[in-house]
């Protein structure tokens, strides 16, 4: 159909996705990896709900985040829990992250023709009790690193990781020099996710943090701006 | 040459960039907005949020959407924020010259049908959505404008993207025997109600209270919404040589100048004329 400028307009065609939005990151360090996401779930220009949790805790040793839709994160969640009950029950030991991280992966490979819409982000500590932080496409491509942000602010996050964790663009410190400690880790996520809320309109409200070592995962949570 | 209107030059080359070169045409900073009007007794207030959007980021965490038309006349817009300021200052430069040639104080009706003229030739293309406010000899006066030039003439509006949630708290607030605290009140909570509710709103409220011969303008007269919450104690510190030095080339800073041309003749001859 054209309209008088000439422009063509396509009919809308429904679609199954949509995406409520919000921020998630992780950073790993030697042997700790801190997890955060924020708790906002919008559509379109209004906030459904200022707590939707898109964290899950599978092991002591490992945790995710997801961001995207809802409706999908929830089932990827309810879905990996059970697994990861039904693998523990099973061998009478925990999932390793690194088995987690490759389960994760199948099961959003399995979905290849209908993904599930969710940009995941898996961390914890893996067998040697290393941090580390898995990254995922919505169809499972999987990837070790040592830092991940995901989201509609991740555009915001990732250059800020880029350049204080992985020290990108510096000349003013060596990398063989740098350690990164866990309250650096902390407060540098909670300063990202932070500054993602100022400037995007999807990531506010509260950040549900998780801190993963050795001894186990410490949870916690803080509030972000709620326009 | 061309006089005033817009510059239409580049229209063919923009249609073909986009159908044939596939290039995205670029985002337009909107004001996202939430912004409201009321009556009271003795006058008009004028309330707006402060955020302006570029998509989904934040372009402008504090802005002022409330422009001045005339001293006592005053402007609320939404929309595209390109459209807004420039419409509000033509209609300001335009009223200014004709109450001076007039020799009265312009009315706020004058300025509704100029806005209302100038949008509909426009045929919606202006995107600007406004909410004005003001106090003439003839009274209070408040009116909305939308894009395609259509206006209304009512005791409370609101308008943008947070127009539904602050007509909620408006609906349920507003009585015609109100007060000036009052209404500053509604209003505040009407702008507060977009601010939280409404994505493409937030940052402070700014209020604008006009009676006779007196406006009060209260720029971000509530911050609480806008305070970072979390700052982390160590600030980033980049030493010197942080940035890699690629190339250096340093110029001598010029001493003398030196007069080559001297073109005193045209002067004299532009005054025989």
């Amino acid at each position: 159909m054209e309209t008088y400028l000439g422009e063509k307009q396509q009919a809308r065609q429904w679609s199954p996705y949509i995406n409520n939005g919000g921020s998630c990151l992780a950073v790993a360090g030697d042997d700790f990896a801190v997890i955060a996401s924020d708790t906002r779930m919008s559509l379109g220009y209004s906030i459904k709900t200022r707590y939707s949790t898109k964290y899950l805790k599978i092991t002591e040793k490992c945790s995710i985040v997801s961001s995207g839709m809802q409706a999908d994160i929830f089932t990827l969640h309810k879905v990996l829990k059970s697994r990861a009950q039904i693998y523990e029950q099973k061998h009478g030991k925990p999932m390793s992250t690194d088995a987690v991280a490759k389960l994760v992966s199948r099961l959003l490979y399995y979905r290849r023709f209908f993904p599930y819409y969710t940009f995941n982000i898996v961390a914890g500590v893996d067998e040697d009790g290393v941090g580390c932080v898995f990254s995922y496409d919505a169809i499972g491509t999987l990837e070790r690193v040592k830092y991940s942000a995901s989201g509609s602010g991740s555009s915001l996050i990732e250059p800020v990781l880029d350049n204080q964790v992985a020290l990108k663009n510096r000349n003013d410190i060596k990398k063989e020099e740098f350690k990164l400690t866990k309250e650096y880790a902390i407060d540098l996520v909670k300063d990202a996710i932070t500054s993602a809320g100022e400037r995007d309109i999807y990531t506010g409200d509260f950040v549900e943090i998780s801190v993963i070592d050795l001894n186990g995962t410490h949870e916690d949570k803080f509030e972000l701006r709620f326009d | 040459m061309q006089k005033g209107g817009f510059n239409f030059d580049l229209y063919q080359r923009n249609v073909e960039l986009i159908e044939k070169n596939n290039y995205k045409v670029p985002k337009t900073t909107k004001t996202g907005t939430t912004i409201v009007g009321v009556v009271f007794s003795d006058g008009v207030v004028l309330g707006a949020d402060t955020r302006a959007t570029s998509g989904p980021i934040v372009a402008d965490p504090n802005c002022e959407k409330i422009h001045r038309i005339s001293d006592y006349i005053w402007c609320a817009g939404a929309g595209t924020a390109a459209d807004t300021e420039n419409t509000t200052g033509m209609i300001s430069l335009q009223l200014e010259l004709l109450s001076l040639s007039t020799g009265r104080s312009p009315r706020v009706r004058t300025a509704l049908t100029l806005l209302k003229n100038f949008l509909f030739r426009y045929h919606g293309y202006i995107s600007a959505a406004l909410v004005l406010g003001g106090v003439d000899f003839t009274g209070p006066h408040l009116h909305m404008i939308h894009p395609h030039g259509s206006t209304s003439t009512l005791p409370y509006i609101s308008m943008g993207s947070g127009s539904l949630a602050a007509m909620a708290v408006l609906e349920t607030g507003y009585n015609s025997k109100m007060g000036e605290e009052d209404a500053k009140s509604l209003v505040h909570q009407a702008i507060l109600s977009g601010i939280l509710n409404d994505l493409g709103s937030g940052g402070n409220v700014d209020l604008c209270v006009i009676k006779h011969k007196s406006m009060e303008f209260f720029r971000n007269i509530d911050t609480t919404n806008s305070k970072r919450k979390f700052r982390k104690k160590l600030p980033y510190m980049f030493k010197s040589g942080s940035t890699k030095i690629l190339e250096k080339e340093i110029k001598e800073k010029m001493e003398k100048m030196e007069i080559v041309n001297e073109k005193e003749n045209e002067i004299e001859e532009l005054e025989e004329l």
